[in-house]
């Protein structure tokens, strides 16, 4: 796929892969649930020094979100989702893989490295971030569980509890949310199980204690607050689409060719910013992922 | 006061302090850094629904008048439609700079290609219709019954507005539906059934102060 390139942004100057050389600091964590505090500096020297794009602040980061388990509203997160319970926290692992069963959630995360990725995060609504994500990559999570040789496709499940998470009272998704990688996918290097942001364990409203966020797909594909992992043959159904078929497809990958049938994708703002910038394919990360998805109809595959 | 200096020392200048509250708002919120995280959302936001409940605000005016029985109420009207205007002339340019910087094709594009946008601007041309024949200048030009029947135009204006709102909500309709229940009320009380008992209920009002005043 050809990659166009604006000269205001250069992909690779905030890819995760030379902020990966630079800047990755090996944070070797004893569970995931370690507050990631001192020894962490964030990019942001790195990324300030070619002036192109910077990072989103944590203000912003961890106040503008999309979690419609505390209301639909940017700013309901943050204010509401202080009634979920990141700890103790079980992960149900099901399905085709030879280590089903329930794992806390620290052991099944616990002697694996928590890497610090700077990601562009694209949401299908035209807004995006750039964001200093903590976590380790999924497919370490998926190796250590063995898959069958049957488990095609990965569905991720959501915390469902009305007392914790007050916005599923109303039904404006069918609750719990669900959301579904490839296997490929999945275990592609980019794909990070994220448990922290800015060096800080992650907040409540972002996801915790463990979402997924898979940098050149739309954010909705990232599931949050995950309790049950379920490695199936077949490809299963996600929340958005279920909810709207015509306007979200299972790839969500960020395309700006294909637009949402109410709006363009071919632009996107930065939050905090005022005019906006050009989408890439794939979220500028077509290098790294687009040969997965070769002699695929992006158009249909939407 | 008579009811005329009521309404221009009371009346006309309360609408004008709280018409033009958003406004100071955002101009409050923009010099103090302080537009949220996505100034362009809570720009677009503020003004777009300003617009709408402005307009909102016009069309219970005569409902208002014959319930209340206070003709004043109908001097005010243009004042209130003017701001409803101004909210969404800042609304689309609010749009057209930071969505499209002004370029015609992108707004075109979205004109005919988007439903949403093609309603908000449909609204939008109405009402700069509307706007610009507002001074007693273009109401002679062009005649009481034809002037009137063009200022109609506001009810296409308010439910073309309130899909635009309407069919940009993801899942939550909850707020569009709310103003489009209010809208709802205000077109029905307009429908020429309730229409001709709200008229009836207004005349006689009219009537009422001269009626006191004789039995006194």
């Amino acid at each position: 796929m050809l990659i166009g390139r604006s000269p205001d942004i250069a992909p690779s100057e905030i890819t995760e892969e030379s902020v990966y050389l630079r800047r990755r600091e090996f944070l070797a964590a004893l569970g995931a649930g370690v507050a990631l505090s001192a020894g962490v500096t964030t990019p942001v020297h790195a990324l300030d020094r070619t002036r192109q794009d910077k990072l989103t602040p944590y203000d912003t980061v961890t106040g503008y979100n999309n979690f419609y388990e505390f209301g639909t509203g940017k700013d309901d997160p943050a204010r509401n989702a202080h009634t979920l319970r990141p700890r103790p926290w079980s992960v149900v692992v099901e399905g085709e893989v030879e280590k089903p069963g329930p794992y806390d959630v620290d052991d099944l995360l616990r002697g694996m490295t928590v890497e610090e990725r700077v990601y562009r995060h694209r949401c299908v609504e035209a807004w995006s971030m750039v964001v200093p994500w903590n976590g380790v990559p999924l497919r370490s999570v998926v190796d250590r569980l063995r898959p069958t040789s049957k488990a095609k496709y990965i569905e991720f499940i959501t915390l469902q509890d009305t007392e914790q998470m007050p916005g599923q009272r109303r039904a404006i998704l069918r609750w719990p949310y669900t959301e579904g990688l490839r296997m490929d996918e999945a275990r592609h290097p980019l794909t990070l199980l994220v448990t922290g942001v800015y060096g800080k364990t992650l907040p409540n409203q972002n996801g915790a204690p463990i979402r997924l966020v898979i940098p050149w797909k739309y954010g909705f594909k990232g599931g949050k607050s995950i309790v049950r992992i379920r490695f199936r043959e077949t490809q299963p159904m996600n929340s958005w689409r279920r909810s709207a078929p015509n306007e979200y497809g299972f790839y969500a990958n960020v395309n700006p060719d294909v637009d949402h049938p109410r709006w363009s994708q071919a632009t996107e703002r930065r939050v905090g910013t005022f005019f906006k910038r050009k989408t890439l394919p794939f979220n500028g990360y077509a290098d790294q992922v687009a040969s997965m998805y070769a002699g695929m109809d992006l158009k249909a595959n939407y | 006061m008579t009811g005329g200096q009521w309404v221009r020392r009371v009346l006309k200048p309360t609408i004008w302090l709280a018409a033009s509250g958003p406004s100071v708002w955002l101009l409050w919120c923009f010099f103090s850094g302080d537009l949220g995280h996505d100034p362009v959302k809570t720009i677009t936001w503020t003004t777009g629904l300003s617009a709408l409940i402005l307009l909102l605000c016009t069309l219970a005016i005569r409902p208002l008048r014959a319930l209340s029985g206070w003709q004043g109420l109908v001097l005010a009207r243009r004042l209130v439609g003017l701001w409803a205007y101004w909210y969404a002339l800042l609304h689309f340019l609010t749009y057209a700079l930071f969505d499209r910087e002004f370029s015609l094709a992108g707004i075109g594009e979205d004109i005919a290609k988007r439903p949403w946008i093609t309603v908000g601007f449909s609204a939008f041309l109405i009402l700069t219709v509307l706007a610009s024949t507002s001074p007693k200048r273009a109401l002679r030009a062009l005649g009481g019954a034809r002037w009137r029947s063009l200022h109609r135009l506001v009810y296409v204006a308010a439910v073309l507005g309130f899909f635009h709102f309407l069919w940009l909500v993801k899942l939550d309709t909850r707020e569009p539906m709310v103003y489009g229940l209010i809208l709802l009320v205000l077109l029905v009380v307009r429908s020429p059934m309730l229409g001709r008992w709200f008229t009836r209920r207004g005349s006689r009002s009219r009537k009422r102060p001269l009626a006191a005043d004789h039995t006194q």
